[in-house]
């Protein structure tokens, strides 16, 4: 209050005026924020511009913003052998759309029941639920219990189910649906619907843009997984994830010379550098692609759960 | 019968736990598949954490192995060990939280002046873009950029004529290095979240403000920063909540297990994951663990408290 006081005892004093503070700070910020997004593209040209050099060129003179020469060997080396790649593919694709689907169902039923006000145990749930993203037990417990109780090493449900729900997706989700009249549920108990039944009939399909975002949320983590897999799945795991895969063509050489194993080519010839570039070309590529389309539904989600996630 | 029937009276009243569970059955049941997930893979494991009273040996399992009181968290301490994991993740965040929320601001005001729509949300677009990649790509770009035979940086700088230090042996640089890959990630995601807090403020104001005749510093001065203010600072109190807690994923694929770096590299998770899958020290490793859940806890209520003295609106709970 006192500020806005201030503000307009101030304003009163300032006549009006052409305003040269206003063309400083446009032209400032054109500046600082053109320079700042080409520095947030620049990286992934880079690894475009690399993944298409010859590796020759790169021993020269380094990874350049344009290859001095133009070529496609990693690309064709890749090609050669795809077995490990469309494993990696149908694994991460398999394991994002399966992990999606039930995860978007939970957790959109369980933030529909939470949000009833004449549910009596919703305090009490949304507690127990949110009470875990405050304390846990540490990773040890969490990994003996993956491996020694529930048996899970080595199978890819290790890294389908723990990434499908979390405390902050089930509370934006409630955020989204407490916007929804709570006019809709009534007049569905009015007819004599059940409580499932009018979730299902009456308020999933008013919840298209709230599915949108949390389902891009949870496609994302599935997308981007390398962290379970590094934890549970060990080398008799013939298909990775594919960000796992990329980890491994990253960081173990062995793996690298295995993703183009039977393509015939000799070990010391192998385009290490570009190989890498490729393959991280072919592994994060459709989110690149996707990413101009589904970037507003992100925004949306921000703008509902932000400050009170 | 005479009692059934008094019950019966009561229970009209204020109905019983079973038969409330009976009315809301088809709710409670929405809810099962939730609770069953939280209940198998975050409160199962909680009696595990006492392993870190114990001397653990895999075949015996954790309940089985000899039991040690407080010996590993001991020599965590004695060591010294648990002092440099504390120091690195703190500052780590603290440089994170206000770096970030400096540059996150600067960067919401800034696209709030600006008249271009086309410009804002091409700008907010191309910002928000790395939020989107793993950080395992996140480690190769660091790579292209620094590695020191073929790095764009390296070559830029022997292009100079100066000398390149070989970046990965040279722990002094990686504070720098991580903050700045940090701020490159996740400026966008902040920026996009007080530029919403921005666009939902009451425009009335700023229209009075500009009749009136202020010019744009003044309205940002006197209109734009207080209307934020209690945003910025719940945002912040709750990022402190938060101090004991470490991106992991940026961590360990920028240093993996290149011990040269530790010193200024390690932190809590980093040192966790590494002590569990690579020395197999599973006591020593949920030792740190616990005493990271345990004080993270006791933070994160201390600064919810203090959001609830602020606005109890913004507190958790």
């Amino acid at each position: 209050m006192t500020e806005k006081i201030h503000a307009e005892h101030l304003m009163h004093t300032t006549h009006i005026r052409k305003d040269k503070s206003q063309i400083i700070i446009n032209v400032l910020t054109y500046i600082l924020v053109t320079i700042f997004c080409i520095v947030c593209i620049m990286p992934f040209w880079m690894i475009i511009a690399s993944s298409f050099a010859t590796e020759e060129s790169i021993r020269r003179s380094g990874f350049t913003l344009w290859p001095s020469d133009y070529s496609t060997f990693s690309y064709e080396l890749l090609f050669r052998s795809p077995d490990q790649m469309i494993g990696a593919y149908a694994v991460t694709v398999g394991l994002t759309l399966v992990g999606t689907l039930i995860g978007l169902f939970i957790v959109s039923m369980t933030g529909y029941a939470l949000q009833r006000r004449d549910f009596p145990y919703r305090n009490g749930i949304m507690f127990y639920i949110y009470f875990t993203s405050l304390f846990s037990a540490g990773l040890v417990p969490f990994y003996l219990l993956m491996v020694q109780y529930l048996n899970l090493r080595d199978s890819y449900f290790a890294i389908l189910l723990p990434l499908l729900m979390s405390p902050w997706l089930i509370v934006l989700m409630k955020n989204f649906v407490k916007a929804i009249p709570h006019e809709i549920t009534e007049s569905g108990k009015i007819d004599g619907a059940g409580d499932f039944r009018i979730f299902y009939s009456l308020i999933l399909p008013n919840l298209k843009p709230a599915l949108a975002t949390i389902g891009l949320f949870l496609a994302l983590s599935y997308w981007n997984e390398w962290y379970y897999s590094s934890l549970f799945l060990t080398t008799k795991v013939e298909y990775r994830p594919l960000q796992y895969h990329l980890y491994n063509v990253i960081n173990k050489v062995a793996s690298l010379k295995n993703s183009v194993a039977g393509s015939n080519v000799v070990i010391t010839d192998l385009p290490g550098e570009t190989l890498k570039m490729a393959t991280a070309v072919i592994a994060t590529g459709p989110i690149i692609l996707l990413y101009p389309f589904v970037q507003k539904y992100f925004v949306a989600g921000l703008t509902v759960g932000a400050v009170k996630g | 019968m005479q009692k059934a029937a008094q019950q019966k009276v009561i229970n009209y009243r204020k109905p019983s736990v079973g038969r409330t569970i009976v009315q809301n059955k088809t709710l409670i049941l929405m809810c099962l598949p939730a609770i069953l997930f939280f209940l198998v893979f975050s409160y199962l494991p909680m009696p595990g954490a006492y392993i870190a009273f114990t001397n653990f040996q895999y075949n015996k399992g954790i309940f089985a192995s000899p039991f040690v009181g407080l010996k590993n968290f001991q020599f965590l301490f004695i060591s010294g060990q648990l002092g440099l994991l504390l120091k690195n993740t703190v500052l780590y965040n603290l440089a994170f939280i206000v770096c970030g929320n400096i540059l996150q601001l600067a960067f919401a005001i800034m696209l709030n002046e600006v008249a271009c729509k086309g410009y804002k949300k091409l700008a907010q677009s191309i910002m928000f873009l790395p939020y989107f990649i793993s950080d395992v790509l996140v480690s190769l770009l660091v790579y292209n950029m620094l590695n020191y035979d073929y790095g764009f940086i390296s070559h830029l700088v022997r292009s100079l004529g100066m000398e390149m230090p070989k970046v990965y042996q040279n722990a002094g640089a990686w504070p720098f290095i991580i903050v700045l890959v940090h701020l490159w990630k996740s400026t966008g995601y902040g920026t996009v979240v007080y530029f919403a807090a921005i666009t939902g403020m009451d425009s009335s104001m700023m229209e009075a403000a500009q009749i009136d005749g202020a010019n744009a510093w003044q309205r940002i001065r006197y209109i734009t920063l207080p209307t934020l203010k209690p945003t910025v600072i719940i945002l912040f109190l709750f990022a402190i909540g938060g101090i004991l807690k470490g991106n992991f994923g940026l961590f360990y694929n920028l240093v993996g297990n290149n011990s040269m770096l530790f010193k200024t590299t390690d932190i809590i998770e980093t040192y966790v994951y590494r002590s569990m899958m690579n020395s197999f020290n599973f006591s020593q490793s949920s030792a740190v663990g616990l005493f990271q859940s345990v004080v993270g806890f006791f933070i994160v209520l201390g600064a919810n408290a203090f959001v609830k003295h602020l606005d109890p609106d913004y507190a958790l709970f």
